[in-house]
């Protein structure tokens, strides 16, 4: 259990807030995918937002690097892209952060070190192992932040790149997102192991679990990890258990789990847990919680209203963008 | 000026931009230690050092990947498959996201890469290890492609292709490492993007790129004995495609003949073929011809192998039908 009194306010009340941004952010765009104003497939982050804001707080974007898989609007977020910049582009306008090109998958945002957003499962895994042999390369003392869910653990793709970054010492953090389900199939359906972070032994690297329901978990686990990997450029393996509310995207019902094991999850909702936490410790209110909630339900209605009054990105568009 | 192999051409053309660029670097599979499998980084490790000049494990979607990570946040990796058939385990890297990252990102990214390696038969390989796999790449957006047929263009084009901002796939060939040509001392670029008119001539264009252009030019001088002047144009950059010249030269003679050692469905030929009947239907005197590999996979034995793939022979057949003259 997490000290909370080795922590200033401010940086628990960002956390807090960051998290409940992400969580209203997701909530408004299953609506919007309801009415038809997004399209295609939409992966949602409610449940596993301690993951992503832990994980941003434990690094420093001006040298560290961010990628992620297609559940990238949480990670989106925290790196601290503007909400409106990423609904419009959901919507496909022109004000998007990807112009239209890339919607709900293809968040990016390269001055905030984020570097999408990628839609083929564990296909980002050899890009970022490449972005963190560039900080090997040129010794700036960053580390590059991998994640990717369960499902990608099986890739050839994730395999290979851990060989490489043990053998070209390679400040590169591996972190799965363990929502325990790739798409409909558990876990334990397709794979030998339940604990991730055993695979690390194999290519001779430090694994780690992580309770990805716990901001200050995530925080801690991953700040220590973080330093390790700048200071002597060591490659991890994070297995962070988390839970997504959802089911894998807008279209799926999740009939393939139990209500209770939902519930049982929601139960150590990591929002819940550091305002219970905070409360306790008498650093806000339940006042002053519903306060910048309904702030944030602003910021999010607002991101919506940006979204709609939009362009549509005009036609001579399409040949733009391929090539630099 | 001196002739040198195509495998040192290429070898100047790496060492020159290494030189010049230290972001530049080189990495695959037997390229440091064992000097290339073809020898065509010979000497690169021991002028660059192991920072710059990576021997990697036989795993290609994984370096391939890599590659394209450092090159997205500015380094400019020249990434050799030993063979293009190997390249096959690396594609989607290549597809999904070297072509795609700048066009994800609404133009935020670019990722300036070469990817290069053997393309194409051999002899005595089969099926697996003798293919031209131009098409694969051609037909993507987002990449550029290209397949030199000397010396002197594969220096000039290489260049230009480790400083272009964009994923390059540059196409060379097992069997013609060997083959020499004159390439200057002084330093020289290729524009990518320009076909190259190999040799001037009224009555028929014979159209190829890579390997077969030296095939192709012997048939346009056994042509010539015949009767028959042939114009041979190297295409040289698939992607872009110079498809001015193209259609200059088809204009002029009125009659066109591509020479693909791909096999011929969804072909780099295929492809031309349909370009010049649309764009030069009113001066063709004849239809398009075009000489491919047959539509099966690549036999062992030599005398199958051979039959399989274009020819003089069979490249003089086409000129003649398209010129009336069987």
């Amino acid at each position: 259990m997490s000290d909370l009194k080795k922590y200033k306010k401010d940086f628990l009340l960002k956390a807090l807030k960051d998290m409940l941004l992400i969580r209203r952010f997701e909530e408004k765009t299953a609506q919007m995918y309801g009415l038809r104003k997004i399209g295609g497939f939409l992966h949602l982050y409610n449940g596993q937002e301690a993951v992503a804001v832990g994980a941003v707080a434990a690094v420093d974007l001006k040298t560290d690097y961010l990628l992620t898989s297609y559940r990238d609007h949480g990670h989106a977020l925290a790196v601290g892209m503007k909400p409106e910049s990423i609904m419009a582009e959901m919507f496909g306008k022109i004000t998007g952060c990807a112009r239209g090109k890339g919607g709900s998958m293809h968040m990016f945002d390269v001055e905030r070190h984020f570097l999408g957003g990628n839609g083929i499962v564990g296909g980002q895994i050899p890009m970022a192992t490449g972005v963190a042999f560039k900080q090997m390369y040129d010794q700036d003392g960053g580390v590059t932040l991998c994640f990717f869910g369960d499902g990608a653990i099986h890739q050839g793709a994730f395999h290979e790149s851990l060989n490489y970054a043990k053998i070209w010492n390679l400040p590169v953090i591996y972190i799965v997102e363990n929502n325990h389900f790739g798409m409909g199939t558990a876990v334990s359906r397709v794979s030998g192991v339940d604990d991730f972070s055993l695979k690390a032994a194999g290519y001779d690297l430090q694994g780690k679990v992580i309770n990805g329901m716990d901001f200050l978990e995530v925080y801690e686990g991953i700040s220590e990890v973080v330093k390790d990997s700048r200071k002597n450029g060591n490659a991890w393996l994070l297995d962070i258990k988390t839970y997504r509310y959802k089911g894998h995207s807008a279209s799926d019902p999740a009939k393939y789990r139990t209500k209770d094991e939902l519930e049982s999850y929601k139960k150590q909702d990591p929002i819940i847990k550091l305002k219970s936490q905070m409360i306790e410790a008498k650093l806000i209110t339940e006042d002053d919680f519903k306060d910048f909630d309904e702030e944030i339900k602003k910021a999010v209605q607002d991101a919506v209203d940006f979204a709609d009054k939009s362009e549509e990105p005009a036609l001579h568009t399409i040949y733009e963008d391929i090539l630099a | 000026m001196p002739e040198i192999q195509m495998r040192d051409a290429i070898r100047q053309a790496m060492d020159e931009e290494m030189a010049r660029d230290e972001k530049v670097f080189l990495l695959g599979e037997e390229v440091g230690e064992y000097n290339g499998a073809y020898k065509v980084s010979k000497g690169l490790l021991d002028k660059y050092g192991e920072k710059r000049v990576r021997d990697t494990p036989i795993a290609e979607l994984g370096f391939t990947g890599l590659a394209v990570g450092a090159a997205s946040v500015g380094l400019r990796p020249i990434v050799e498959w030993m063979t293009f058939n190997f390249a096959l385990l690396a594609l989607d890297q290549v597809i999904n996201n070297a072509a795609k990252m700048r066009h994800m990102s609404g133009g935020q990214m670019s990722v300036p890469i070469v990817f290069r390696g053997p393309n194409g038969p051999a002899e005595y390989l089969s099926s697996q290890h003798s293919q031209a796999l131009a098409s694969y790449f051609v037909h993507v957006p987002g990449l550029k492609v290209l397949a030199p047929s000397t010396p002197y263009d594969a220096k000039g084009l290489l260049k230009s292709a480790i400083r272009d901002n964009n994923p390059v796939v540059f196409l060379e060939s097992e069997m013609s490492y060997g083959w020499t040509g004159e390439v200057p001392e002084e330093e020289y670029l290729i524009p990518i993007g320009k076909a190259d008119v190999k040799r001037k001539g009224s009555d028929v264009t014979l159209i190829s790129f890579s390997k077969p252009v030296r095939m192709v030019l012997e048939a346009a001088d056994r042509l010539a004995e015949m009767g028959i002047d042939a114009e041979v144009v190297d295409l040289r950059s698939l992607r872009p495609l110079d498809e001015e010249t193209v259609y200059a030269s088809v204009r002029k003679t009125n009659r066109a003949v591509i020479i693909d050692e791909s096999w011929p469905m969804a072909s780099v030929g295929s492809h031309v073929s349909w370009l010049i009947s649309r764009n030069c239907f009113d001066d063709l005197d004849a239809p398009v011809e075009l000489v491919s590999s047959e539509d099966v996979p690549m036999p062992y034995n030599h005398k199958l192998e051979l039959a399989v793939q274009p020819s003089v022979d069979k490249i003089i057949a086409a000129a003649k039908r398209v010129s009336y003259k069987e």
